[in-house]
């Protein structure tokens, strides 16, 4: 298999020092024969701007603004449909993962949603080892800066005090349960 | 027989009854679990979507617990979320020695390391191949005869991973619930998607998903599921997903534990159902008479 061919940097400027990480992504993917069965295969496909096969096309063609201003990788739940079927044995839900990284280190604003989410759940696992679940959301509502957001969830978050299931939890900075095994991964990840 | 349990952070909060019904079942069925002492969260969906190697290095933790203890060779995780966290560390650094020894060097800042042999299992393999539905039928004081119940499996358990059941037409369970009395509600939605987090972040598409899973449910007594996000997606969102669909989605989903438990006399307490978000007035009728 030839590696995908990426554009030279234009003549006599200066080549950026960061590489492009859509490129080992595109690697990844080189394989795929567009057949779509990704796309028969995806529960959310419905609610997609582009189904996952032209997502792919995208990927491949690096087409980066169309990319990363679509919905659809955002809208992976990796339930491994596409990976389980792909006749390319591509590791595609894997790879939507990896879109996910980027889009979050970018910060494309598409993506904040998400991004705020799982970047809220991770805060409260570094602080404490496990997830609060009742805090992390409060860390999620509250920098989703949208006061209507949380309303849509008091009815299920008073049921579930109801049960005794979850309880206020007051986000609480302690004693950063896990900061050296995060700040280690981080590190080795800039290296990567 | 024992193994190690890794619990997760779900089943401390909203699928307390997920945890309840495991030990109690277990108990009953005289496996031993060892609790992970100190076990910290896998990272769930959100690790794996901000950085390859924290995706690993937080499950890899568990695993490297585990194996200083050294008391058991496999670990038992019932939600389908960490069990796939888990069992990533176990199938990618046991052919990528480069990558062991990153996650290794991460580690280090806990004073652990993984060097590989343990085998990550989801309480359904354990259930419908260690345990199987012979010795479960053996101990059922009360059977469910008059019960029709749908499996449902989602699909962290099954794929990517074929461990234990088929990844498209899955049937493992319909074994343990037959064991129990009851019938199973033919369906084909038992490997299909919840929606996961997209209930938290993207409702519009999730409730889509769930309220196609609940209407396909229709003359099942109760959903059975094995993880905690398939649960709460079903059980905590019915009235949302009825406005959607405009029909009456009202469905009793119970954890497989929390049944087998019914099955076998345990009290409503010690299978946690008061926890359950929806039980509906038909499923209790059947329970008390």
């Amino acid at each position: 298999m030839n590696p995908v061919q990426h554009p030279e940097p234009p003549e006599g400027g200066v080549s950026t020092a960061v590489p492009d990480p859509l490129h080992a992504i595109q690697e990844r993917v080189h394989a795929c024969i567009q057949c779509g069965t990704c796309t028969g295969s995806c529960p959310n496909a419905f609610a997609m701007d582009y189904t996952p096969r032209a997502m792919w096309r995208l990927v491949l063609m690096g087409e980066k603004e169309t990319l990363f201003n679509s919905r659809t990788f955002l809208l992976c739940s990796a339930c491994y449909y596409c990976t389980l079927r792909c006749p390319r044995g591509l590791p595609l839900t894997e790879t939507m993962e990896e879109l996910k990284q980027i889009a979050a280190r970018e910060n494309h604003p598409v993506h904040k949603k998400s991004v705020l989410f799982y970047r809220n759940f991770l805060e409260s696992v570094r602080r404490h080892g496990r997830v609060r679940e009742m805090e992390f959301m409060t860390l999620y509502f509250l920098s989703l800066k949208n006061p209507f957001t949380p309303l849509q969830f008091t009815p299920l978050g008073l049921r579930l005090m109801g049960k005794g299931k979850v309880g206020i939890q007051v986000p609480s900075k302690g004693q950063r349960r896990l900061e050296a095994l995060f700040r280690k991964a981080e590190e080795l990840e800039e290296q990567e | 027989m024992k193994y190690y349990y890794y619990p997760g952070c779900s089943l401390e909060g909203t699928a307390k009854e997920y945890d309840i019904s495991t030990r109690a079942f277990m108990s009953a069925m005289e496996i031993e679990l060892l609790e992970l002492e100190d076990w910290t969260c896998c990272g769930a969906s959100a690790a794996p979507a901000t950085g390859n190697l924290l995706s690993l290095a937080l499950p890899a933790r568990n695993i490297a617990l585990a194996e200083k203890t050294n008391a058991a060779k496999e670990i038992l995780v019932p939600c389908s979320a960490c069990y796939l966290n888990l069992k990533q560390v176990e199938k990618k650094t046991g052919k990528d020695p480069e990558l062991l020894s990153k996650i290794n060097t991460i580690l280090e800042e806990e004073h652990l390391r993984v060097t590989g042999g343990l085998r990550v299992r989801h309480l359904l393999d354990v259930l419908s191949k260690d345990i199987d539905a012979a010795a479960v039928s053996q101990r059922v004081q009360r059977s469910l005869n008059d019960m029709v119940i749908a499996p449902y499996y989602g699909c962290q358990c099954l794929r990517p991973y074929i461990e234990f059941d088929d990844p498209e037409t899955p049937r493992s369970m319909e074994p343990l619930i037959e064991a129990t009395g009851a019938t199973i509600h033919a369906w084909r939605k038992g490997g299909q998607c919840c929606g996961a987090s997209h209930m938290n972040t993207q409702m519009d598409v999730g409730i889509e998903l769930v309220a196609s899973i609940l209407n396909a449910a229709k003359g099942a007594d109760a959903i059975v599921t094995v993880c905690p996000m398939c649960q709460i997606n079903l059980d905590a969102y019915q009235k949302k997903a009825s406005r959607f669909a405009k029909e009456d989605l009202d469905m009793t989903v119970l954890y497989l534990p929390q049944l087998l438990g019914l099955a076998f006399g345990l009290t409503e307490k010690e299978i946690g159902l008061n926890y359950n978000l929806a039980v509906s007035d038909g499923f209790r009728k059947k329970l008390e008479g």
